[in-house]
């Protein structure tokens, strides 16, 4: 009963093809040389990548997100890997608390955390602030690395650290020598997903962000609701493809499906 | 009129022969165990059986009709998966009925066998629990149950015991036999624990790498191995080579290095078959069958060089001319021999057994 | 031990619980056009937003999507992950990974790749005109919001139902087989029930986060099918209306939770006892 019958596999090809569709088409209707949205049926063309240079407001955007990414993913991961240890291998009062307060902006809709930071940085004259951004997105991609990190730290076999121990390390040694490398694969797989959720986060920038700090999302979405023009789909192809770069080193360093699911 | 047969089966998996050419026929009511160790084949033999894998070639015909292309769900066989794998979401009585339900038997009817099964497993208390509240034991009951309240034609084990701990298993082994017995249903079952194959089957069937080594009754392949595969997969062995010197059909004498043993017994094969003078063979004695002595009396002197206490026996490994030899005695309460100590050792000549032949005398 | 988490306490008392909590006051505000919101304790809010039909409808367009989106990704996921399982690597995992990916990549695309496609000069369209069909207007209406949801959602339907069936004894269907169950009804009474919790976890996520969406309803939507996320976006940053667009997000977040809890009481009790 291993195999699959061939009305399985017609349904599964129907899935894979509606999942790529969007993608698919918006990689191909970049390269199209025409001025509406159309396939490149008759030879490609890198004009609409071109006419991003035209956009200093996107070139900007993208820098502004690579930026926000790059720090939030790092900070996130000052903030979730002593906490992370600390609930993974210590019993304290008020440990539970912590790994939801941490864990909750997973179940808090992007929404709802915008409009209570709107409000917030509003009151305390925080608004069009990239430090306080930056802070923003490190709590939305927190919750990533946390959970890596516990499951790295979860998973590690402790006798290995008192083997190190009776040879006569001392705990920050252990640390340093033993622990850490054993749980780099899960830190470098959190700072990348970590990285990629920012890259990607829309919901809650959209009301955080402020004329000067738009992330490349944002910018997206405002000119979608505008125009419908090819320098969508080429602005989007190149998001594709650095999403794709970031996945690429995310496999290598931790391994996609597992990072996905859990251990695959 | 064999109720089992297996003609020529074979499998392969590309190049990897993983049965071939097995040849079996089991009686109606009988109880066969398929017995080797991992990767002879015993398990593909008897998925072969059920119907999940497909045979590359051959034929398995079921009292008189020829199961080979069947689908595992028309064969309504009785089935206990190593895993028991019992329906998780569904009480011990859904999990048993659910054969019953298949066959469309009446509620009533059910319900009846259903209970009568669970009787005779001694679960009735726990029919509606579900399987996550019950122990390794109980939940292999419950797999038996819902396999034999079908009552199929054939009921197939695999390695059934496998999971249970050492005690619960030999329990099992005699319940199970027991219930085989009352019902009467032809069983085969898999397993690598040659001991277990020994109490309960009526036969052994012995694999290597696919083969079919030896079929025979218990008592008769420990006694009389075949081969050398046979000889130490089951009970432990002592196998000597030697040169044949002198052979009738009352017995044999081989040259073991500068002593003679003798075969008692004799070798019963065929002429072409049966070893000449000057040929190269392997006998061998089970350890029970050899006699230590402490005052040195006996056919070779010897040097205990370790022992091993296993509650009703003592095991002990002597050093002598013709190498070291595995003794096992009962344990009578008497003080064991020390390591070190200086015995004597022997035999009856009846005791020990040609297995096989090595090379032909040119 | 508080050293090494009293940073990430503080960091998120400060950026989630407290402006949670300012959101929870503002709702209770008074809104002036003029000046904005003013400290207030009344109820006023709550009863605009519950009261009137044009926000009653808003809530139950958008429930209403979230109910049949989820029902999409059920029918359309659970099987796929099913299909998935009986597959061999490297089949599996490659295709595993084509479905999940689209995950890492950004709302905003997805959502603009949909509206290509539905478009009136979309793709889809044109394929229509190729058979003489259409065109159909696709594009802004319910229906796009909803393919397009089912398209984002998706994963989140198949991961967990993949881990049930990673769970699952492949020997219980043989052994479903073997006592001449057909591989129908193997399906239906041995595969189905023992991954009922996968598919309850994936619809509760499918629900909870297409209630609260954004970016496709408001890209494929138009201005004129609105969803309580687009609804508080046009109060903050339209109107200006703080208070209003807070109580739609908090009502929002409340109805969701009840529904969600009901749906899984519902279903841990039929199905609950059996799965440990």
């Amino acid at each position: 009963m291993r195999r699959n019958s061939p009305l399985a596999l017609a349904f599964h090809a129907l899935v894979i093809a509606f999942v790529l569709a969007p993608l698919v088409i918006v990689v191909l209707v970049a390269f199209t040389p025409d001025e509406t949205l159309t396939l490149p049926t008759h030879g490609l063309s890198l004009r609409w990548f071109r006419a991003i240079l035209n956009y200093p407001d996107f070139i900007t955007a993208f820098f502004t997100s690579i930026k926000l990414a790059f720090m939030s993913a790092t900070l996130s991961l000052a903030f979730a890997l002593p906490a992370g240890l600390a609930i993974a291998r210590a019993r304290f009062p008020g440990r539970d608390f912590l790994n939801a307060l941490l864990l909750s902006p997973l179940v808090i809709p992007g929404l709802v955390l915008g409009i209570a930071l709107l409000r917030f940085f509003a009151l305390i004259g925080a608004t069009g602030s990239f430090v306080w951004l930056v802070l923003a997105h490190t709590v939305i991609v927190t919750p990533f690395v946390l959970r890596l990190v516990l499951a790295a730290a979860t998973g590690l076999d402790r006798s290995v650290e008192h083997a190190a121990q009776s040879l006569g390390a001392s705990a920050w040694t252990t640390f340093r020598r033993v622990t850490l490398p054993m749980i780099v694969p899960g830190i470098t797989g959190g700072w990348l997903l970590a990285f990629i959720n920012s890259f990607d986060e829309l919901t809650m920038s959209i009301f955080v962000t402020s004329p000067q700090t738009v992330t490349l999302p944002v910018r997206m979405y405002m000119y979608a609701t505008e125009s419908i023009d090819p320098m969508m789909a080429s602005v989007s192809t190149l998001v594709i493809f650095v999403t794709a770069a970031a996945m690429l080193l995310l496999d290598r360093a931790y391994g996609l499906n597992r990072i996905l699911i859990g251990q695959h | 009129m064999s109720f089992l047969t297996l003609a020529d089966v074979s499998k392969s998996f590309g190049n990897l022969h993983a049965v071939a050419d097995v040849n079996l026929s089991v009686e109606k009511g009988e109880f066969v165990s398929l017995l080797g160790p991992s990767g002879c084949g015993k398990t593909t033999t008897l998925q072969m059986i059920a119907g999940f894998v497909q045979a590359t070639s051959g034929r398995i015909v079921l009292d008189g009709r020829d199961i080979t292309e069947m689908k595992p769900n028309q064969r309504g066989l009785g089935i206990v998966f190593q895993s028991y794998a019992l329906f998780p979401h569904m009480t011990v009585a859904q999990n048993v009925r659910f054969g019953l339900e298949m066959r469309r038997v009446s509620k009533a009817e059910s319900d009846a066998r259903v209970r009568e099964a669970l009787a005779l497993v001694r679960l009735d208390a726990f029919a509606e629990r579900y399987p996550r509240e019950l122990s390794g034991g109980q939940r292999q009951r419950v797999a038996l149950a819902r396999a034999i309240v079908i009552a199929p034609p054939v009921l197939l084990l695999d390695e059934p015991m496998s999971n249970l701990d050492a005690k619960l298993r030999e329990e099992m082994q005699f319940e199970l036999r027991a219930i085989q017995r009352r019902i009467g249903t032809t069983t085969i079952m898999v397993t690598h624990d040659q001991s277990e194959a020994l109490s309960i089957s009526d036969r052994v069937v012995v694999m290597e790498a696919g083969r079919v080594t030896q079929v025979d009754t218990p008592y008769r392949a420990y006694e009389r191995p075949e081969n050398r595969f046979v000889s130490q997969f089951i009970g432990k062995a002592n196998l000597f080579s030697g040169t044949v010197a002198a052979t009738d059909s009352e017995r044999m004498h081989v040259d073991v290095g500068a002593d003679r043993i003798e075969v008692g017994h004799g070798v019963h094969l065929p002429e072409s078959a049966a070893p000449r003078v000057g040929d190269a063979v392997t006998v061998c004695i089970r350890p029970e069958k050899v006699r230590l002595d402490a005052q040195g009396a006996g056919r070779l002197p010897a040097t205990v060089t370790s022992r091993f206490f296993l509650g009703s026996q003592w095991l002990y490994r002597v050093e002598c001319r013709l190498g070291e030899i595995l003794v096992c005695c009962q344990n009578e309460g008497d003080e064991p021999l020390s390591e070190g100590e200086t015995v004597g050792i022997d035999w009856k000549s009846e005791a020990v057994r040609f297995v096989a032949r090595d090379a032909r005398h040119v | 031990m508080w050293l090494l988490c009293a940073p990430s306490l503080i960091l998120f008392a400060t950026l989630v619980l407290v402006p949670l909590a300012m959101t929870l006051v503002l709702t209770f505000y008074r809104f002036d056009p003029s000046s904005g919101p003013i400290a207030a304790f009344q109820f006023g809010n709550y009863v605009n937003v519950i009261g009137s039909p044009y926000y009653q409808t808003i809530f139950l367009r958008t429930f209403g999507i979230a109910a049949i989106t989820t029902a999409f990704c059920v029918a359309i996921g659970a099987p796929e992950a099913y299909v998935l399982s009986k597959m061999r690597d490297p089949w599996r995992s490659a295709f595993l990974l084509v479905i999940l990916a689209p995950l890492l990549v950004s709302v905003v695309v997805r959502a603009f790749g949909w509206s290509m496609l539905l478009g009136t000069a979309g793709i889809v369209n044109q394929a229509f005109g190729l058979v003489g069909l259409g065109p159909y207007k696709l594009e802004y209406t319910t229906f796009a919001i909803v393919i397009a949801l089912v398209h984002v959602m998706l994963p989140f339907m198949v991961i967990p139902v993949w881990t049930a069936l990673q769970k699952l004894d492949p020997q219980t269907e043989q052994a479903a087989l073997s006592l001449m169950a057909s591989p129908a009804t193997t399906l239906r009474r041995i595969v189905l029930p023992q991954i009922m919790p996968g598919v309850l976890s994936g619809s509760l996520m499918v629900f909870g986060l297409s209630a609260s969406a954004f970016a496709i309803p408001g890209l494929l939507g138009g201005r004129r099918l609105k969803v309580a996320a687009t609804a508080v976006y046009d109060e903050f940053l339209g109107s200006l209306n703080w208070p209003l667009g807070a109580t739609i997000a908090l009502l929002l977040l409340a109805a969701n939770l009840v529904i969600m809890l009901t749906y899984y009481r519902v279903l841990e009790r039929r199905y609950g006892r059996g799965m440990g």
